[in-house]
């Protein structure tokens, strides 16, 4: 920092109005700059990437850099109505009130997507120079009074947040960045930020930490074995200069303010790691003993895919997310009786809601196979999603399994051979599972059965209905059952 | 795909047709075998044209006598001999372009162009016609050039010529006759095969038919040793089974969990594909202002929106360690929120339900040592293209022990993809908000001759795992790959969708070979 006489340190001044809307503020000017092509560019294209990243698309953080040789401070940041703002915004030719920018910039490719952090609010962001000159309308547009150009010698750095950490950091990294290119090289002048309360801070802060690490610990989290100053000196290539204190039992770590992403002594190991090379680290396996368990569920689901393709069908991946139709018009359902999960932001309607059904994504995938021999044996066993009170998000996973025969002839009696089948290898004698004959839209009447497994209903087996068949873009008579199989763990 | 039900249908036909051929094979093979009884020997060639028979025909009989033993012997001779061509039968049937512009013409004579109409080949008639002195026209006449007959009656020369060549005996014929026909295309030259066949060793008279299979009977009666059976036809393919398939990814899911179980990693219970923002983000040191949580990256919830319960205690910690720091940390120095926590997505790791195993681990009254994998599907809301859906599976694995290093995590990974087949494995740092080191995995692919990425993993960190209450000279190590990626790479495919979702093409569901994920 550059050590000015207390008149001529600039100012800015924050006025109570922000609060509403952007309340924090910070500032340094970086002087006798000097730009080339690629330095400019270089600058605009570090102040997009901190927009888009940390600033989150400048609704946290936006950047203003001004030439300060054409305004005069001290500043003031405050909130206006905006049929209050009228200047000439950065690359056009007259002035506009900050009403029909909002409509200019409407079109604006680039712009247009920034409109919204303010665009209803009652007040809009503004800053000016004690002349009234408008410096920007943040984080929409600067004003062109004080663009910057190659010949720019001294610039003025603003950044108005939502996060104030965030602003510092921005601001942090935008100076100590381009402080090379000063005549005094990386030097800032500081700007004094008043508060609306009353009370200022300096910026930028640039804040240097020290951290105290030891080169005993460090050694054990990656598993080799270099000594103390070996260790510093690897932190220092790394930018992080070390000094070894302690009679080399620990190491004092300089974090500069370049370097916020060092929140614990673990970011330090990391740069430890990398000075030394990950690739010279000796690999070695702990003795961590344990006996291995398998999910039960899993473990089931494995054991009956296995019988249910032994037994001729064949395995099917399909969606968990699909359209609200799929698992309620198309099965003769309203998707208000349907226990779904719904998405809030689907980009298509193929991910409008988690399936509570696997027959759907097999029916799906019929139709797509639909010049393959007849007749298709689908199955899958995998999880559907249903609304579920009792968790603490509100939903859970049931595995289900289904199998579908697609034919020239319903072939009923081969889905009840093949759940007959499944209640064997399950070890469920003839007595424990019965059929009572049900209704259901997606069945053909008549055809269609609950099916009770020791007093449980699990599921439902059947012939479809033509109008299911239909909707699903198939020709062919479908007979299928779908069961839950958790309670066969 | 049509090719198994026409295969059906061809071999179907084929026996059908091998069935009727084999009669009237039978009954020319033993005719030819009489003969040869008699005469001791002959040429088929010139025994097809003494018997007024087909020589492909004859051939394959003498073929088919040659596949029973010793029967005959065969001496293979090669000529060359003038055949009709299409047009040249024609010719002989019909006669010549320029005989039948000849029989054409009226007596009164007939226009030119109305002539060529009539007679197929009419122009190359015409100027044979004319050159032999058949025909004569009139150029001036009224309506158009007239052709009248010049001579009473004709000779049909390239008839005749072709007739001759019909019933081999083009010897009568002038070698200029034959250039003139060869020129007009009437003829060609083609190379015969012919045998010369004479007794063989075990000549015999009869020839009997030739049974295809063993029946039971036949093993019951002992009939079986008097007859003679045809050798089975082992060039063509068999039936295919009827059988059932396995999901070609399923199959190589089988084998990474495998590859977990046989180094003593236990399963996660990761069958929860909602999760809170809190267990997904949160816990994982993961900032609420992060790209990741984007509406654009996630899928949120519209319903239900939002998850209800917390383990308080836990949660203050984790609020705590974001919003100030604590457990050696800066922290991320925000305003945390509960709300923003509170907010239910489908899950983008299953990175969450392995923090949820920590925090169980961490409430024991004594650690245990642990290791723990997880293979399940994640959501994406980004752009999809043709190796990226909104669904994957994600492979998880992780160690908890006490004094974990890099070094370790490094062997762990070495171990794991040994057991996948990779010998040669390089890391690279990068980053993951919940993991510090992380590290990139590559692995040298012997095809495309470069290093490719294979994985992700990292060691867990602090402001992760401290808060749960874990020991804290415990250290978890985690690392994670894409099931779909590998899939992929192992079975040449470049559009996922033909791997996952009902845009699967079936046939290559069938036809999947086993999954040797080591070859």
């Amino acid at each position: 920092m550059i050590e000015l006489p207390a008149n001529s340190i600039n100012q800015m001044i924050i006025h109570p109005s922000t609060a509403a809307v952007r309340p924090f503020a910070v500032a340094a000017i970086l002087r006798d700059i000097t730009f080339t092509q690629e330095r400019y560019q270089s600058f605009i294209d570090l102040q997009d990437k901190l927009h888009q990243n940390i600033g989150r698309q400048r609704s946290i953080v936006a950047i203003g850099t001004h030439d300060l040789d054409t305004i005069q401070g001290p500043f003031h940041y405050e909130a206006l109505p905006p049929k209050d703002i009228c200047f000439k915004p950065l690359n056009h030719k007259k002035e506009y009130t900050a009403i029909e920018l909002m409509e200019l910039f409407s079109t604006d490719s680039h712009l247009k997507h920034y409109l919204h952090i303010i665009q209803d609010k009652p007040v809009y962001p503004i800053i000016k120079d004690c002349n009234n000159v408008v410096l920007s309308m943040p984080p929409i547009i600067n004003g062109d009074h004080t663009k910057i150009t190659l010949k720019t010698k001294n610039v003025f750095v603003e950044c108005t947040a939502t996060d104030l950490n965030k602003a510092k950091i921005v601001l942090d990294t935008i100076v100590c960045m381009f402080s090379q290119y000063c005549a005094a090289p990386y030097r800032v002048e500081g700007v004094k930020v008043v508060s609306p309360d009353g009370s200022y801070l300096m910026h930028p802060e640039l804040p240097y930490r020290k951290e105290i690490v030891s080169p005993k610990e460090i050694n054990k989290s990656i598993g080799i074995s270099e000594d103390a100053s070996s260790i510093a000196s690897l932190l220092t290539r790394m930018c992080l200069p070390s000094v070894i204190i302690d009679n080399g039992q620990s190491l004092e770590v300089e974090i500069p303010p370049t370097r916020h992403d060092v929140l614990h002594a673990c970011d330090i190991i990391e740069d430890v790691a990398i000075a030394f090379g990950y690739n010279n680290v000796n690999r070695t396996i702990s003795d961590t003993n344990c006996v291995a368990e398998q999910f039960p569920v899993n473990k089931l689901t494995d054991l009956l895919r296995e019988v249910i393709a032994a037994a001729g069908f064949t395995e099917c991946l399909t969606f968990a997310l699909c359209s609200r139709e799929d698992v309620a018009d198309k099965l003769g359902k309203n998707i208000k009786d349907i226990p779904a999960v719904h998405i809030a932001n689907p980009k298509t309607l193929e991910f409008q809601v988690a399936r509570t059904t696997l027959l759907p994504g097999i029916l799906k995938t019929v139709a797509c196979n639909k010049k393959m021999p007849l007749p298709l044996k689908l199955f899958e066993i995998s999880d559907v999603i249903l609304l579920d009170k009792t968790k603490d998000v509100g939903a859970r996973n049931q595995r289900h399994m289904c199998a579908v025969y697609y034919n020239k002839v319903a072939g009923f009696e081969v889905i009840h051979g093949l759940f007959d089948r499944t209640m064997q290898v399950l070890e469920v004698p003839n007595n424990d599972y019965k059929f009572i004959p049900v209704d259901d839209a997606a069945f053909f009447p008549g055809q269609c059965a609950d099916i009770m497994v020791r007093g449980q209903n699990i599921g439902k087996l059947g012939v479809l209905h033509p109008d299911v068949i239909t909707k699903f873009d198939l020709n062919m008579p479908c007979s299928v059952f779908e069961i839950d199989i958790e309670p066969f763990l | 795909m049509k090719q198994k039900s026409l295969t059906y249908i061809l071999i179907a036909i084929n026996i059908y047709v091998n069935a009727v051929c084999e009669e009237a094979m039978a009954e020319l093979s033993e005719k030819l075998l009489t003969i040869l009884s008699e005469r001791n020997e002959f040429d088929t060639l010139d025994l097809s044209i003494e018997l007024q028979f087909d020589h492909q025909r004859l051939v394959g009989a003498v073929k088919s006598l040659q596949s029973l033993g010793d029967v005959i012997t065969c001496e293979q001779r090669n000529s060359k001999q003038w055949e009709l061509t299409d047009e040249g039968k024609e010719i002989a049937e019909k006669g010549s372009h320029e005989a039948l512009i000849y029989e054409s013409i009226p007596l009164e004579g007939i226009n030119q162009n109305e002539l060529l109409g009539r007679v197929p080949n009419g122009k190359v008639g015409f100027s044979k016609a004319m050159s032999l002195g058949w025909i004569q026209i009139d150029k001036a006449a009224k309506d158009g050039p007239r052709v009248t007959k010049k001579v009473e009656a004709i000779e049909d020369g390239v008839k005749e010529i072709c007739q001759l060549v019909k019933n081999f005996q083009i010897d009568k014929i002038t070698e200029q006759q034959k250039n003139e026909c060869k020129k007009r295309k009437l003829i060609s030259e083609v190379k015969i095969v012919s045998y010369f066949v004479k007794k063989g060793n075990d000549f015999k008279t009869s020839v009997s038919k030739q049974e295809i299979e063993l029946t039971a009977d036949m093993i019951a009666s002992g009939s079986w040793k008097d007859k003679s059976f045809k050798p089975y036809n082992f060039n063509a393919l068999g039936l295919p089974p009827a059988s059932g398939h396995l999901h070609p990814l399923l199959k190589v899911r089988t084998q990474f969990r495998q590859i977990f179980l046989e180094m003593g990693f236990s399963e996660m219970p990761t069958n929860n594909y909602v999760e809170s923002s809190f267990w997904n983000f949160d816990a994982l040191f993961q900032p609420q202002q992060h790209p990741a949580r984007d509406a654009h990256d996630t899928f949120f919830i519209a319903e239900p929106e939002e998850a209800h319960e917390f383990p308080m205690d836990y949660l203050e910690k984790v609020k705590t360690v974001h919003s100030i720091g604590g457990y050696g940390s800066q922290g991320y120095k925000y305003d945390w929120k509960l709300k923003e926590a509170a907010k239910n997505i489908m899950r983008t790791h299953t990175t969450g339900v392995s923090a949820r195993m920590l925090y169980q681990l961490a409430q024991k009254e004594k650690f245990t040592p642990s290791k723990y994998f997880s293979i399940d599907r994640v959501f994406r809301n980004e752009t999809l293209d043709a190796t990226h859906l909104a669904e994957f599976h994600q492979i998880e694995g992780l160690v908890a022990d006490y004094g974990l290093t890099l070094g370790n995590l490094m062997g762990y990974i070495e171990q794991f993809f040994k057991k996948y087949g990779i010998k040669k494995l390089r890391f690279k740092p990068a980053y993951n908000p919940y993991t510090e080191p992380s590290m990139e995995i590559f692995s040298y692919h012997e095809g495309l001759k470069k290093w490719v990425e294979v994985g992700n993993s990292g060691v867990f960190r602090p402001e992760m795992l401290l808060p749960m209450g874990l020991p804290k000279n415990v250290s978890v190590i985690a690392w994670g790959l894409s099931l779909e990626r590998p899939t992929m790479i192992k079975y040449g495919i470049s559009n996922i969708r033909e791997l996952f979702g009902p845009k699967v093409n079936l046939q290559k569901i069938y036809d999947n070979p086993l999954c040797r994920l080591d070859k």
